[in-house]
């Protein structure tokens, strides 16, 4: 219960960093893509279960937000989160390099979705140039990003179990 | 896994169908999230005026080493008082825009959000319903056209910018009334332009021209400034011409708005 509430609270922040903040946190353009970073992280931290659960919250504020319809985001999200929930058994606690490898593959195949679905369906075909300007930007930004966050992720997470390891008893 | 993909679908398909049943859960989820924005955009612009104030105090502390006391007294003050001026400034190019504009009744805005990625121009804005906006109200800037309105709630409204790439304006150039159509292009967005298509291939126009919102288009207001012709290329289907073009408006810092609040009047 405690765990939902937290991960529900730490989305929104994400969310609310991700959006308001962007005068302040844009560079070249471009904002890091940080729901996808906690998606991913707890993907990786606590397998596919719970990287769905917290890939559909992410994807269903952004699709209330800015979405035609409900849905599509939330769609993508929920199944990076659970695609990298697999990855988890690789998983170990002090290891950085791997959630930021998930973080920039997951970053590369969320865009280029995004851009099959909005945009080539657009018939705008120049991909090399959205790939120079718009997702390779956007990688490694999120990249940066994810040095620092998922640092902070874990701790929460560690802080977490205790707290249910402690309930059990 | 199965479950929660049926749930998205059936989400997407509800959401798809009932449209209208969609606007509590916005007006719901908006009242709490808004404020929020709101507090959180303002500390961050807060931070980043003082952030460069502190920079502009070093630069005078240096060359001004005997006042360095009086300086650190004065430093809270001067803060204030920049911040204040800063906002002074916009304020006096927004007025002057009112200016050239008499006709409409129109209100300013601060943007408080932007859209969650990086693929689309649209932002929020922290006046709503309440205030007298509506879904296609024109979103203008000190300068020219900034957008439109696409979606509101009480507290706050989402505005298309016309470099989206979704967004299409019926345009004319100002001096012979050439009608045209300005798309935005998120390709070209970084080099600091935007398309303009369907040109006549005997348009008499050049380099330089104004190009404005048109009087046939059933959402803009006519003669609204959007920007100036970069360069112009030919079609090939030699039929048409189209054109590159600057916007007046710089879209990578804007943080207030003025919303015309009225509509366009179209015959349905």
């Amino acid at each position: 219960m405690l765990r939902a509430i937290v991960l529900g609270f730490l989305i929104l922040i994400l969310y609310l960093f991700q959006t308001a903040l962007f005068p302040f946190f844009e560079l070249g353009g471009v904002v890091p893509n940080l729901l996808l970073v906690i998606t991913v992280s707890f993907g990786l931290m606590r397998g596919r279960k719970e990287g769905l659960f917290v890939g559909f919250f992410c994807g269903l504020l952004i699709d209330i937000f800015s979405g035609f319809a409900l849905g599509p985001y939330a769609l993508l999200y929920m199944y990076l989160g659970y695609i990298n929930g697999f990855f988890h058994r690789l998983y170990y606690v002090e290891d950085v390099l791997l959630p930021i490898i998930m973080v920039a593959v997951n970053d590369f195949f969320y865009s280029t979705v995004v851009y099959i679905v909005f945009y080539l369906m657009r018939n705008r075909l120049d991909y090399g140039k959205y790939f120079m300007e718009i997702i390779i930007p956007e990688m490694i930004y999120t990249m940066l990003a994810t040095l620092v966050l998922y640092r902070i992720l874990m701790k929460v997470n560690k802080a977490l179990k205790v707290y249910e390891e402690r309930g059990d008893l | 896994m199965f479950i929660m993909t049926g749930v998205c679908l059936l989400l997407l398909l509800l959401s798809l169908l009932f449209k209208d049943k969609l606007v509590p859960l916005k007006v719901v989820s908006g009242s709490v999230v808004v404020p929020m924005q709101k507090v959180i955009n303002s500390v961050g612009t807060y931070v980043k005026d003082k952030h460069d104030m502190i920079e502009e105090l070093r630069n005078l502390q240096t060359e001004n080493v005997e006042l360095k006391e009086q300086l650190a007294n004065y430093k809270t003050e001067a803060k204030e008082h920049q911040q204040d001026m800063y906002e002074l400034d916009r304020l006096r190019q927004l007025f002057e825009l009112s200016e050239t504009y008499p006709d409409y009744d129109m209100i300013g805005a601060r943007v408080i959000s932007k859209e969650a990625g990086n693929w689309f121009s649209t932002f929020v804005i922290d006046k709503g319903t309440d205030d007298g906006i509506d879904v296609d109200c024109n979103v203008m800037s000190g300068y020219g056209l900034v957008g439109i309105v696409i979606e509101t709630g009480t507290n706050w409204a989402r505005v298309r910018s016309i470099v989206d790439d979704t967004s299409n304006v019926s345009a004319m150039f100002i001096n012979n009334e050439e009608f045209c159509t300005v798309a935005g292009n998120l390709a070209t967005l970084n080099e600091g332009y935007i398309d303009v298509k369907y040109i006549d291939k005997d348009a008499d126009v050049s380099i330089g021209d104004e190009i404005v919102t048109s009087y046939i288009s059933d959402k803009y207001f006519p003669k609204i400034t959007i920007g100036y012709v970069e360069s112009i290329t030919p079609d090939a289907n030699n039929l048409t011409k189209s054109a590159r073009l600057t916007p007046v408006v710089d879209f990578s810092n804007i943080q207030e708005v003025l919303v015309i609040k009225k509509v366009k009047q179209t015959v349905d």
